[in-house]
């Protein structure tokens, strides 16, 4: 068997094609009309030196910057555009939930549409196997997008411990950054960073390592022994029969992690009351995450989260995937948000250590109509914070009108007085979407 | 992996003595898999955002195939690094049987004469120079061509090869001549077909040569009138879309466009290619998946390996409990057919048998199931499977039935019930389910060079409205004037059952300047 040689040839590829973008703007220069049209075939063109364009068997990529150059230039053309940022989630409860970014594309044709239906509660049918009748009910699922599927819509939701939506919200900060031309951030007052590692016995190696794991040496030398013909299934086995030798030995092995000290805090804050279902909590969830994203851009990865919810009463969690998905039916109280995300800061002086923004996504309802605890503690947080940034997605049913928090927030002056340290942004849950959310971002984060 | 070969070769399976095995990693998998594994198939950037999509996939669910093996000469398969060798020796009969697969199944034939990766690797070199001269424009007659790749009449492409092999002159002869043409009696059929069958009896090769000689006198005229008929035939014969307007474009025609034709051959012959794969998903897989498991077991490599054997093939293999898997459908059908031709249940004495008991007892052991598992991997698709064996026998031996899905507001779940028991059900549950294009024709009436008139015929479903205007912008390019497009669509009417009610509206959209518009008929 063939191990075929998988080095992709990068240059080979992209210069050529770059180069073939560029000729035909160019008008194509006389040389390599000369070799179009000549006796040569282009596999002779290796011979001349010329750029091989198509050496190997799996040619370069593009990359995502290339290919969202090439979505700019559709426009230019006349073309829609195909490109979306689209996300992928990994369900999990856990530390090694992750968000990952990537860009999807659909290929547009003549499809039969699957979706008509006679019955509106109707979700289609499938296959299934089981030993209920007719009718019965064989389980039910929680309503969230399914798992393992490129989304359309912004950076969408995550899960996980402390290393979640590490290294891919790094990739999508800086995408964010450079496909909508987002400011950089001036940081105050940040402290050296420097990175430190951790090691753990958590992989396993065959032939050495640092630890025998004694239950696995046993199966691979009674795999090992049964291949040898050596282990009579009619007979108990005797261990000292088997034969063994040390590269069936399994190990615990030593790994090296690497860790992040953290130069920012981020708190997402957001109301998880009853009308907040639906949209307004997956436009608030977005966005907040495309800041987050962008925030480890600017900081180069070093940056902590928080998660807050709150509806008549505020409780902190744990994980980005338990905020998101939280729903309760209950009322709304938007200043014991602010004020529980003023305690941890005070209780654990992180102003001292970190960058702190806050993030705070509402439906603008709340039941204090005059929302002066929320303003207290919001002119408080001012003075320690870097920012906060209130998102407000107006349900469709109140989008033209000021909703309360706009109303007592704006007529508090914070937002004038402290343009600085606090912004708002809102809109109509019907106008959620990516560039709407990216539009939000520069609004709530420029300087 | 020679032992295997010999051994499949024992059991019936038919391959070509040379195939090409890769090891390949996890990376190579993801970076493949766009281009249908097709390692020298042409770039197109589409490939390339589904590669980084890939990766990402891969980075929250790090899975990937076993194997994959392609359909060309000799035929080339991929394997995962990650694979321990007696894994290999399995999946190695896996790939053997869809080998068999590709080279004997009718739906392939026209794959049969060419080795696809090396047509492909040249395609690739001319789309790369014409890359050169005229930059992404390449790439938007690949995006435009391929916005119809999936309506290239793939069947009229085999219909000639799933036909007897009788020659045109004779079916002519036959059928219209003597029927309709000359109008003789059944009886006068009768004795020509007799005398020319006891010709062929006699000299097989000569045989339409004699039997023509013999009536040269009598229908002076036959030749004549079989040519007329032919040019008719060839008039008739529907040509796709794609093809139509590689055609007949005006645009196209045009000296510095010309370039943009073998772009639409490419696409064309690419998409038919690719055609009958995914026509024979099912039977594919269920065929691969009871050969592995049939030769694997019955070979002593197993041995150690019987655990981490079953575990692999259940998880590969096991019906899910809601879901359609086809490795399990499909396998289950195969073993289905081998056991009913085995028992000989489908006889006809089987077949007006009524009581349950007999039904079940019934065995002739005829010891055909082998012989009858060849004819299905000849002559079968996905469909023809489907809706020939799956039926109440089938769904009751494995417990299946149509599980639907429906909101629960009041607890804010989606809820999954047992819909329905019965085997017309889930025969049509499944048929559903099945790849099936739309089927859109030129309607050449009304197309003038200015023109393009399409012409969807309605099958009960509609078209998804939001590509629509893609497509046709594409097409618009490559027409190089107006296009239309008559489709019927879905309303909701105003009912008063629980039921709803909908209206079928024919209408027509037309693109013209990049712009979409919409008349109802």
């Amino acid at each position: 068997m063939n191990r075929r040689n998988n080095k992709k040839n990068k240059k080979g590829y992209t210069e050529a094609d770059k180069k073939g973008e560029k000729l035909s703007d160019e008008n194509i220069r006389e040389k390599d009309l000369y070799y179009l049209n000549s006796i040569y075939q282009i596999s002779d063109f290796l011979i001349f030196g010329y750029p091989d364009i198509s050496s190997s068997p799996i040619n370069a990529l593009y990359t995502l910057d290339e290919l969202l150059n090439r979505d700019k230039q559709r426009e230019k053309d006349g073309f829609p555009k195909r490109i979306k940022i689209g996300k992928i989630v990994k369900p999990v409860k856990g530390k090694d939930g992750s968000v990952i970014v990537v860009p999807t594309t659909t290929e547009p044709k003549f499809y039969h549409d699957n979706t008509v239906k006679r019955d509106e509660k109707d979700l289609g049918e499938s296959g299934g196997t089981g030993e209920e009748q007719e009718g019965e009910v064989i389980g039910h699922q929680p309503v969230e997008p399914k798992s393992g599927e490129g989304e359309d819509q912004g950076a969408g939701q995550g899960d996980g411990g402390e290393h979640e939506l590490t290294s891919e919200a790094f990739d999508l900060g800086k995408m964010l950054h450079e496909k909508f031309q987002l400011p950089n951030l001036k940081v105050k007052g940040s402290k050296k960073a420097f990175s430190k590692f951790r090691y753990e016995l958590t992989d396993k190696n065959v032939g050495f390592g640092q630890i025998l794991d004694k239950k696995d040496t046993i199966k691979k030398i009674v795999e090992t022994n049964i291949q040898l013909d050596n282990i009579d299934p009619s007979k108990d086995i005797n261990p000292e029969d088997l034969i063994t030798s040390p590269n069936l030995n399994v190990y615990k092995i030593l790994s090296r992690e690497k860790e992040f000290e953290a130069q920012a805090v981020v708190f997402f804050m957001r109301d998880y009351s009853g009308s907040m279902y639906g949209v307004p909590s997956e436009a608030v969830c977005s966005q907040q995450l495309l800041i987050y994203s962008w925030l480890m851009y600017q900081y180069k990865n070093r940056v902590e989260t928080r998660f807050i919810l709150h509806d008549t009463e505020a409780k902190e969690v744990s994980d980005f995937y338990t905020y998101y998905k939280s729903s309760v039916a209950g009322g709304t109280n938007i200043s014991k948000a602010f004020t529980l995300a003023e305690k941890i800061i005070t209780d654990q002086n992180l102003a001292r250590d970190y960058n702190i923004y806050i993030l705070y996504g509402t439906d603008g309802d709340d039941w204090d109509r005059t929302g002066k605890d929320t303003i207290e503690c919001v002119k408080r947080l001012t003075e320690i914070v870097n920012r906060i940034g209130c998102t407000v997605v107006r349900n469709s049913y109140a989008a033209s009108t000021m909703t309360t928090f706009e109303r007592y927030i704006i007529g508090s002056g914070l937002i004038r007085i402290r343009s600085d340290k606090i912004r708002l942004d809102s809109f109509p849950s019907t106008l959620f979407n990516e560039n709407r959310l990216v539009e939000g971002i520069r609004k709530l984060l420029s300087e | 992996m020679e032992e295997c070969k010999m051994r499949s070769k024992d059991a019936g399976l038919i391959f070509d003595d040379e195939s090409i095995e890769y090891i390949i990693t996890n990376k190579d998998m993801i970076e493949l898999s766009p281009k249908n594994m097709i390692p020298t198939l042409y770039d197109y950037w589409v490939n390339d955002v589904e590669v980084l999509k890939g990766k990402g996939l891969y980075k929250a669910y790090p899975t990937n195939p076993y194997e994959t093996v392609i359909n060309s000469r000799p035929a080339v398969s991929f394997y995962n690094d990650n694979n321990p060798d007696w894994l290999n020796i399995m999946i190695f009969y896996h790939v053997l049987a869809h080998i068999d697969f590709f080279q004997s199944n009718r739906f392939f034939k026209h794959t049969w004469n060419d080795d696809f990766v090396g047509q492909a690797l040249a395609d690739k070199r001319l789309i790369a120079s014409y890359r050169i001269e005229h930059g992404r424009w390449v790439d938007y007659v690949i995006e435009f061509a391929r916005a119809i790749d999936n309506i290239t009449s793939y069947f009229s492409l085999i219909k000639d090869e799933v036909k007897d092999n009788m020659s045109d002159k004779l079916r002519y002869y036959f059928e219209v001549f003597l029927q309709s043409e000359k109008g003789v009696s059944h009886a006068e059929v009768f004795n020509e077909v007799e005398r020319y069958n006891k010709l062929k009896e006699k000299s097989k090769d000569v045989a339409e040569r004699i039997f023509f000689a013999g009536i040269k006198n009598k229908y002076p005229e036959l030749t004549t009138m079989f040519s007329a008929w032919q040019r008719k035939q060839l008039k008739k014969t529907k040509s796709d879309v794609l093809e139509y307007i590689r055609d007949n474009s005006s645009f196209l025609m045009k000296q510095e466009n010309l370039w943009m034709k073998d772009i639409l051959t490419i696409i064309r012959n690419s998409a038919n290619y690719f055609a009958p794969q995914i026509r024979t998903k099912i039977i594919n897989e269920g065929w691969a998946s009871y050969w592995h498991d049939r030769l694997f077991r019955s070979d002593n490599r197993i041995k150690g390996h019987e655990i981490a054997y079953a575990e692999v093939n259940a998880k590969v293999t096991s019906l899910n409990r809601v879901g359609i898997n086809p490795y399990a459908i499909g396998m289950r059908l195969v073993d289905y057919v081998h056991e009913l031709n085995e028992k000989g249940k489908t006889s006809y004495d089987f077949q007006i048998l009524l009581s349950a008991e007999e039904r079940n007892k019934y065995n002739m052991s005829t010891g055909l199931g082998d012989n009858a598992l060849f004819k299905l991997r000849k002559n079968f698709s996905d469909f023809s499977l489907i809706n020939t064996f799956v039926d109440q026998d089938f769904v009751d031996k494995h417990n299946l039935f149509v599980a639907g899905k429906r909101m629960r507001k009041d607890i804010n779940m989606i809820e999954y019930y047992v819909k329905s028991r019965k085997a017309g059900d889930y025969k049509k549950m499944i048929i559903d389910s099945l790849y099936h294009p739309p089927l859109i024709e030129v309607k050449r009436e009304k197309t003038t060079s200015d023109l393009l008139y399409l012409d969807h015929k309605f099958e009960g479903k509609q078209l998804v409205f939001e590509y629509i205007s893609d497509v046709m912008i594409g097409l618009e390019f490559l027409w190089g004037g107006e296009v239309k497009l008559e489709t019927t669509e879905i309303y909701p009417a105003a009912s008063t059952s629980a039921e709803m009610q909908f209206d079928y509206r024919r209408v027509v959209y037309s693109m013209l300047n990049k712009r979409l518009k919409r008349i109802e008929l």
